[in-house]
């Protein structure tokens, strides 16, 4: 079987305690890091690793830590925070790796934080995630106790203080720059950028924000080196991913693979195709805020910029499915309710289009659709487009709608001319 | 105002801050967790030991679905109404849940039992439909085990 070094320890059901993760070579990398290897060095490892966020954009990880201001500026107060908030809905992935092995996301967090010379660290958990809570508490305070954190780690005059900042809902604040404003006490409204985390961030202080995923393949890049990293893969896009499947296919699940499984493969051979009596229609790949593939997409091979020259998103790479029995125009519906509830409200189009676009939706659904409202949908899709928002919420909410509207336009259109929706 | 154990709790997480207001939701969570709800009464004593404003802190507040500024029932309902547990039927357990209830979104019920919300994605999406009830997950919801869930909160 291929490797999987962010799952393939975990016994369903069971928590690894420090030992068991020990012995399957846990904080070796961290021993590797402050015993041998500069900040410096690490920093290169994950450049060379090519990792690149989990988190839903995709940015390289190693290029992003190089923001982080180096020389005079390098004694200020430094912070590397963990984003755990998972709220993309249809994502479910960095749920499994906070439960059931959290010492990895903390060893993680440990050397993200040795590499951009952090002296605090957060993990920034949504509240809804009870058992990870729990578990991530022992799991530090067993880590405390091996002084893998804390005063002076392993001898090496590196010291860190990891804590958790648990949150209280909204999707907003899983946005980097909100979630910076959350920790403050504040509204987590995002940022205007620039300037951008890594130079003010957190308290005005330079900041890395990574999303759970990221920082769980940190410690097997330092331990094994960037080229078996690239190994992992069976694409130019490095590692393994989690990826998932929900809808009504037999078998959904999250399981790590190699980057670039095809879409077929995760559907058909993961899932176990779709359940009797479902034919399958599109997947939206990679979590809500991303657009409709269809039939014809289904070997394209789930990595960056396949997904990207196939006209989607590869985002949280969690799909969810559309089924034959499922109105696509109510799929659509229950994102953009969902996005127009969750709007912080800072920007126009984003506070006042959306729940436009809510209201018009809601009609074709009750049969109260007008034949110009496909244009005025498709308007909206522009209006609330990249470029027109301080944060991507706005232009990853109209993604499955636009998509929607090209792939599924007759059931749109047949709303409004039988002035119902033909699923009920 | 805040009894002696919450000023203590709250102090307590004021001390690993690097500035005070950093603890605000974790202080609404303190006083949530003793009281049910925040009342605009304890917001003026948190805003002494927070170094904020009533207004700022209420502003804090009211951003989040999870800080309650109204009395809530002794068990709080948050069902997920993304996009997954739409696909698998959470049209179907909402009409169940409403007639139930008797409340809609919102509501909390004449007894005090239950208040009823709905939720973000609760990153169960395979175990499609969930729920939360009070601390706790449900999944791989139907009507039936809705029922049976709900007999086991008084
Ligand atoms: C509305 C919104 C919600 C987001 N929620 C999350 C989240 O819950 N977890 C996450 O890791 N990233 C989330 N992101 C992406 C973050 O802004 C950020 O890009 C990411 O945490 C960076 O980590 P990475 O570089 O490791 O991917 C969200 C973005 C937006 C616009
Ligand atoms: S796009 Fe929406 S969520 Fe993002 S900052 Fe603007 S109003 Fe807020
Ligand atoms: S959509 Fe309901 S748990 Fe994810």
């Amino acid at each position: 079987m291929a490797e999987r070094p962010l799952t393939g320890d975990i016994r369903p059901g069971v928590m690894p305690d420090i030992s068991a993760y020990e012995s399957a070579g846990g904080y070796e990398a961290l021993r590797k890091a402050v015993s041998g290897m500069s900040p410096e060095d690490v920093r290169k490892a994950v450049t060379d690793s090519n990792l690149r966020g989990r988190g839903g954009a995709g940015f390289p990880t190693g290029q992003k830590w190089s923001f982080v201001p180096p020389g005079e500026a390098a004694s200020l107060q430094k912070y590397f925070i963990v984003n755990a908030d998972e709220m993309e809905p249809g994502t479910f992935k960095d749920r499994l790796l906070l439960e059931c092995n959290p010492h990895q996301v903390i060893e993680g967090a440990i050397l993200g934080a040795y590499a951009i010379g952090a002296g605090r660290a957060y993990i920034f958990l949504r509240w809804e995630y009870r058992l990870a809570e729990r578990r991530l508490r022992e799991a530090m305070a067993e880590a405390m106790e091996k002084n893998y954190l804390g005063k002076n780690i392993l001898g090496s005059g590196f010291s860190l203080e990891l804590r958790i900042h648990t949150s209280a809902g909204r999707y907003i604040c899983g946005e980097e720059t909100a979630l910076l404003n959350a920790m403050e006490g504040r509204r987590a409204i995002p940022r205007a950028k620039p300037p951008f985390p890594q130079v003010c961030g957190l308290w005005g202080r330079p900041t890395i924000v990574n999303n759970t995923e990221t920082a769980a393949n940190i410690p097997p890049i330092i331990r094994n080196g960037p080229s078996w990293f690239h190994g992992l893969s069976l694409t130019e896009d490095a590692g393994t991913k989690l990826y998932g499947v929900s809808g009504r296919v037999k078998r959904p699940g999250v399981w790590e693979l190699p980057m670039g499984t095809t879409i077929r493969e995760l559907l058909e051979g993961h899932a176990g195709g779709m359940r009797e009596e479902y034919r399958f229609r599109g997947v939206i790949p990679g979590g809500a805020s991303t657009d409709f593939l269809v039939e014809e997409h289904l070997d394209v091979k789930m990595d960056y910029g396949s997904v990207q020259k196939a006209g989607s998103r590869l985002g949280t790479g969690m799909m969810i499915i559309l089924d034959d029995r499922t109105c696509p125009v109510g799929m659509v519906h229950s994102i953009i309710r969902f996005m127009a509830r969750e709007s912080c409200g800072w920007c126009t189009p984003c506070r006042e289009g959306l729940p436009w676009l809510e209201k018009i939706l809601n009609a074709l659904e009750t049969g109260d659709g007008r034949p110009s409202d496909i244009e005025l949908l498709e308007e909206h899709t522009r209006l609330l487009g990249p470029g027109n928002t301080y944060c991507a919420l706005a232009p990853g909410a109209v993604e499955p709608l636009q998509s929607g509207l090209r792939f599924f336009r007759e059931d749109f259109e047949r709303h409004i001319r039988e002035k119902r929706c033909p699923w009920r | 105002m805040l009894t002696d154990d919450e000023r203590r709790e709250i102090e307590r997480e004021v001390e690993n801050c690097v500035n005070r207001r950093e603890a605000c939701v974790e202080a609404l969570k303190v006083i949530q967790r003793s009281r049910g709800w925040v009342a605009d009464d304890q917001l003026r004593g948190l805003s002494d030991i927070l170094d904020m404003t009533p207004e700022e802190l209420d502003s804090v507040a009211t951003f989040y679905p999870l800080i309650f500024r109204r009395p809530v029932g002794r068990h709080v309902i948050l069902i997920c109404d993304s996009v997954s547990c739409w696909v698998m039927g959470y049209e179907d357990l909402l009409r169940h849940l409403k007639s139930s209830l008797g409340i809609g979104l919102g509501g909390t019920t004449t007894d005090g039992r239950f208040t009823f919300l709905p939720v973000a994605c609760l990153g169960a999406c395979d175990r499609a439909p969930a729920m939360m009830v009070d601390d706790e997950l449900h999944t791989d919801l139907t009507r039936e085990k809705i029922d049976d869930i709900l007999r086991r909160y008084p």
